[in-house]
């Protein structure tokens, strides 16, 4: 059982969120195919550290940047997506 | 001579006799006994038979490596099969049976296997049923006979009479196991302040301390458990509690053993608990297996682990014969020598290793009056049915024995050293290291968890103390930062070195020697296994079985794979150990389901309506975990048939009223909310007026449609936004990944509403007089409530006013309306309107007519939209905005996904008056049922307006590819074919007057 540390939540179960594959930067909505084919569809499958989305769906609801190790499942840093929330966040703990 | 009960000694109660029954004999043991020391204490020997040639075997063990006594435990219902009798504890009344053999375990008919041994070598199977000429058909008429006589125990076949529950604990430091160094690392923990918990398999705290003579230091071995394991604050200890399996982030699966020692337990209680432990540390005490060393007939009745005698001596006071041999190959055997003599056993100790004869060890044992045998090993036991004997022999050149003179004796105890248990640690994937030395794997390193005592190689018990209180510093100074160091003793420990003994073999003579009891693997069968090619340790397993009985490798694993090792000419860590993966030991199936079963297997949703529809005799059926009602017989004996068509000839002529409280509903909210929907939906929502509704398609990011619904606009910056039932949770999820992800810029809220509104569609050509009688103040003419308009109001429910608001949506086709409310006047909501409807001839619908009526008008619903439907594929291409981008709107243009010979929406017709077809039929050209055909059809329905049968679904080309030609649906599974037209899916209303009405 993987745990989770939410920024908001503190540490969690795995089976409260869900996963969301890797942490993919989306084109703009009018980008070209070339790019929008890029983001759907290719994806790296890296031994070591991953930088993946975490949906903390039976929780908080909050979206995570979490990076885990995916030979050690040794969970790393972990963030809220939405950046200006994290950044917020950050400062508060200052 | 066989087993019996010694005199005086062991933590067993004399004052407390316990009857129990095995094999239908009545027996006696004390309070505190396993099933195997009472067996033992009562002289039975023969408790199993081995798997393939159901040769007799006895206890060899005194924990959960046993791979003798697998015995069946309790009657009924709860009859338990491949118990390890060595851990069953022994309560009034407990009945178990020998397995494996038939009419018993003493007398087995079935033993003549072992005459022909030499033809169920590794791979018979494989090589005599399998492979051509031979034929699996050959096979298959042979398996029933041969799974008969090779077999463990049968499961009961009735449910599980037991309940069980799951427990969340945590705490700073989880130490699993309470032998010396165990208990030693919980005090120090518990000492330190930490929240400790200790967990132990066995009913007694102790391990190998349990009844020993020698004790810690000056305090006697039952003074110094009872000092560290006494209950205190920040101290829990959980006796009977197995850890089964290390998981991520050093969460501990634990199964907790509640009534199963218990003569007549509390029905209230669980059967057992599983206890998930979210430590922050994890010390793991879990001790060391014993090796046994392969030597003819060594799987004997009488022949046992050298420890496991020192435990029934220590422990239960039982001794398993008058006299014993040992035969040893380091300093272990020499306690259980000293215990044995001490308890007025004949003691003769064998030690492989041949100048140990004058060491202090053996001066020290010949002073306790023990005949030590230097450079001797055991050859081969005698006796048929349990030892009476055995010979013994000296090492000679090129590693053969010699074999020299038969030694009479009751048992034969071995030791080949000692393999610590890390299975957890293996859990996780770290390969263990092996330690030359101490001829034993030793566990990798693994961050957050220490392992200790003989688990890590630390064989005395005083260094294991030592070492217990080290690595609990350790953790104590990782948790607190408090640095209190101590110097871990070293590995080790004995006085002499250990010389690696794996098989005794004799030149020129074919020994029977086993490997794994269980599955009757011998010595010959791991050599044939590397002769054939199997060089990996793995692949030996699969092919010998050597491992895969229910010991799990614990007894014989070892042994194993340094005899392929040998085989192959290579290192013990060239050929390396299979990994071990959870459970430890078995866990009961219903444990892990927890409460989870029968009607608590999954939530029940039900809407505020149900009860009223409920009363009204409606029928229900399951959408997801929501309840809905399916059709309401308007008496006991309609059928659904017939009540679907009367239901949606109802919404046709007159009016019907339908519950759709189980859309999903989200509010979007926030000066941004109308570029939100913008960028979501494919139409437009941005110059959607307030208080209008508008449907919406959405794609996924590769351009296939997502989900549809119809969005309300309730403000400027507030919208209502509808999805399909099933699609409830994926869409707001999706909603709240866009506006965290990709569009943190835009000041929208989301907050999911279905719970908080219910709804009734109310549709039909009287749907507006209906409404009219419902209405408390306002109106809903054509004027004031134009299609798709909204507005606000007061309706009579609940015998006074509901606020509810209506919008003039349809579905069905016809004039239609929603009305929705809060939740809690639901259930007045549905009463008062079913009052109206009735009053206009009308009547209640469920799902069944709901779709006949979506299938006539041609909406599509998740059936049609499976995640591989393009928005041109519905038949809504002419929904997407060409002037703003949207979420799927640049992959959906892949020129794959544009071609016009897709398969399409369309409406299929039987040719024959009469004749009908099914949801996920096959639609095929008529000349080429074959293959996937040319399309599948999603809904069929009577018709409840047009009449006759119809069905929707898609085809290659869609209706205008179809002109003129007939199609064939074919029903493969029902062996059908049916003739049919395909038409255009918007024939009923297709300008859609009835529903502006």
């Amino acid at each position: 059982m993987l745990r989770i540390p939410c920024p908001f939540c503190g540490p969690r179960d795995h089976s409260e969120f869900t996963y969301g594959g890797a942490d993919v930067a989306y084109p703009p909505l009018d980008a070209d195919r070339e790019a929008w084919f890029e983001a759907v569809f290719l994806r790296d499958n890296p031994r070591g550290p991953h930088r993946e989305v975490w949906h903390h769906s039976s929780g908080c609801r909050a979206f995570l940047i979490v990076e885990r190790d995916t030979v050690t499942h040794a969970i790393g840093s972990v963030r809220l997506a939405h950046g200006p929330a994290a950044d917020a966040l950050a400062g508060e703990r200052e | 001579m066989t087993g019996f009960r010694l005199r005086s000694g062991g933590v067993v109660d004399r004052t407390r006799p316990v009857s129990f029954r095995w094999d239908g004999t009545a027996f006696t043991g004390l309070a505190g006994d396993t099933l195997a020391s009472a067996l033992l204490a009562n002289g039975e020997r023969i408790v199993g038979r081995s798997f393939k040639y159901h040769r007799p075997r006895g206890v060899v063990s005194a924990g959960v490596e046993e791979a003798g006594a697998v015995v069946g435990v309790g009657r009924g219902a709860r009859h338990e099969p491949n118990a390890k009798a060595t851990l069953v504890e022994l309560h009034e009344g407990l009945t178990a049976s020998g397995q494996n053999g038939w009419p018993s375990v003493r007398a087995d008919i079935a033993q003549f296997n072992d005459l022909f041994g030499r033809f169920f070598a590794a791979g018979f199977y494989y090589k005599t049923f399998i492979g051509l000429g031979r034929g699996t058909a050959q096979w298959m008429f042979f398996e029933r006979f041969i799974r008969r006589a090779a077999g463990l125990g049968t499961a009961s076949r009735e449910a599980d009479p037991d309940a069980y529950e799951y427990v969340h604990d945590f705490c700073d430091v989880l130490v699993v196991g309470a032998g010396p160094a165990g208990l030693a690392a919980a005090e120090a923990c518990a000492s330190a302040g930490l929240d400790t918990m200790l967990v132990e398999q066995d009913f007694a705290l102790g391990g190998a301390l349990t009844g020993a003579a020698e004790g810690v230091g000056m305090t006697p071995a039952a003074d110094w458990i009872a000092e560290r394991g006494g209950p205190r604050d920040n101290l829990r200890v959980l006796t009977r509690t197995t850890a089964f399996g290390l998981y991520d982030s050093n969460v501990v699966g634990c199964y907790e053993r509640v009534t199963d020692h218990l003569a007549d337990p509390d029905p209230a209680l669980p059967g057992g608990r599983i206890r998930i432990v979210r430590p922050r540390r994890v010390i793991l005490a879990t001790g060391a297996f014993e090796r046994p060393v392969a030597f003819g007939n060594n799987d004997r009745p009488g022949v046992m682990l050298a420890g496991a005698m020192k435990t029934y001596a220590d422990r239960f006071a039982v001794a398993p014969g008058d006299r014993v041999v040992l035969a040893t190959n380091n300093d272990s055997g020499y306690a259980t020598a000293r215990t044995l003599a001490r308890a007025g056993v004949e003691t003769t100790l064998l030690d492989s290793r041949e100048l140990i004869g004058t060491t202090e060890i053996a001066e020290e044992a010949r002073a306790a009056g023990i005949e030590v045998m230097a450079g001797y090993v055991p050859v081969e036991a005698r006796g048929a049915r349990g030892v009476t004997g055995l010979q013994v022999g000296r090492i000679a050149g090129h590693g053969h024995a010699r074999p020299e003179t038969t030694l009479p004796c009751d048992a034969v105890g071995v030791s080949g050293g000692w393999s610590p248990a890390f299975n957890l640690v293996s859990h996780r994937g770290v390969r263990p290291v092996w330690d030359p030395d101490l001829a034993c794997f030793l566990s990798g390193p693994l961050d957050g968890v220490g392992v200790t005592g003989s688990a890590a190689g630390v064989w005395g018990t005083a260094d294991a103390v030592a070492h217990g209180e080290a690595v609990a510093a350790a953790a104590v100074e990782a948790l607190t930062g408090r640095r209190r160091r101590r110097k871990e003793p070293a590995t080790g420990g004995w006085r002499n070195p250990i010389a690696p003994l794996w098989e005794v073999t004799v030149k020129g003579k074919k020994l029977k020697s086993f490997v794994d009891l269980q599955n009757d693997v011998a010595t010959s069968d791991v050599r044939l296994a590397a002769r054939e090619g199997f060089r990996s340790v793995e692949h030996m397993k699969r092919y010998t079985t050597l491992g895969m009985a229910t010991d799990q490798g614990k007894f014989g694993g070892v042994v194993g794979l340094a005899l392929l090792a040998g085989a192959l000419d290579q290192t013990i860590p060239e050929t390396g150990i299979t990994t071990f993966r959870p459970p430890y030991t078995p866990v009961p199936i219903g444990a892990f389901a927890g409460r989870a079963r029968g009607q608590h297997w999954q939530a029940v949703r039900r809407t505020p309506m149900h009860d009223a529809q409920a009363e009204g005799g409606a029928v229900f059926t399951d959408a997801g975990l929501w309840k809905r009602a399916w059709h309401h017989p308007e008496t006991p004996a309609e059928s659904l048939a017939d009540g679907y068509l009367r239901e949606a000839r109802a919404v046709r002529e007159a009016v019907g009223m339908v519950d759709v409280t189980t859309l999903g509903k989200i509010m979007v909210q926030g000066p941004d909310a109308a570029e939100f929907l913008n960028r979501v939906y494919v139409n437009g929502f941005a110059k959607l007026p307030v208080m209008k509704a508008r449907y919406g398609v959405m794609l996924r990011d590769d351009g296939i449609v997502m989900d549809d619904g119809v969005t309300w606009r309730l403000g400027e910056h507030e919208f209502l936004t509808s999805t399909t039932t099933a699609n409830a949770g994926a869409v707001m999820a999706w909603f709240e990944e866009l506006l965290q992800t990709r569009w943190p810029e835009l000041r929208v809220h989301v907050a999911s509403v279905t719970d908080q509104w219910a709804g009734i569609a109310l549709a039909g050509p009287k749907a507006r007089e209906t409404l009219e009688g419902l209405l408390a103040e306002g109106d809903v003419s054509d004027d004031a409530l134009p299609f798709m308009g909204i507005v606000e109001t007061q309706v009579k429910a609940g015998g006074g006013t509901v606020p509810a608001m209506i919008a003039r949506i349809s579905f069905s086709g016809e004039l239609a309306y929603e009305v929705w409310t809060r939740s809690d006047w639901g259930d007045a909501l549905w009463r008062a309107l079913a009052h109206e409807v009735r009053m206009q001839g009308g009547a209640p619908y469920g799902m069944e007519a709901l779709g006949a009526l979506r299938i006539e008008k041609g909406h599509v619903t998740a059936a049609e939209l499976d995640g591989r439907v393009t928005l041109e594929d519905a038949g809504l291409g002419r929904m997407a905005s060409t002037r703003k981008a949207f979420i799927g709107n640049v992959l959906r243009q892949r020129p794959h996904l544009q071609r016009g010979d897709r398969p399409q929406l369309a409406h299929f017709r039987p040719a024959e008056e009469g004749e009908r077809f099914s949801i996920g039929a096959i639609v095929c050209a008529p000349d080429g049922v074959r293959g996937h055909g040319e399309g599948w059809i999603t809904g069929v329905t009577a018709a409840p307006a047009l009449g006759g049968w119809l069905g929707i679904g898609f085809v290659r080309g869609g209706p205008k590819a179809w002109e003129g030609r007939e199609v064939v649906i074919a029903d493969p599974i029902r062996g059908r074919e049916t003739r049919a037209r395909v038409e255009s899916p918007h024939q009923y209303d297709p300008d859609g007057s009835r529903m502006r009405a």
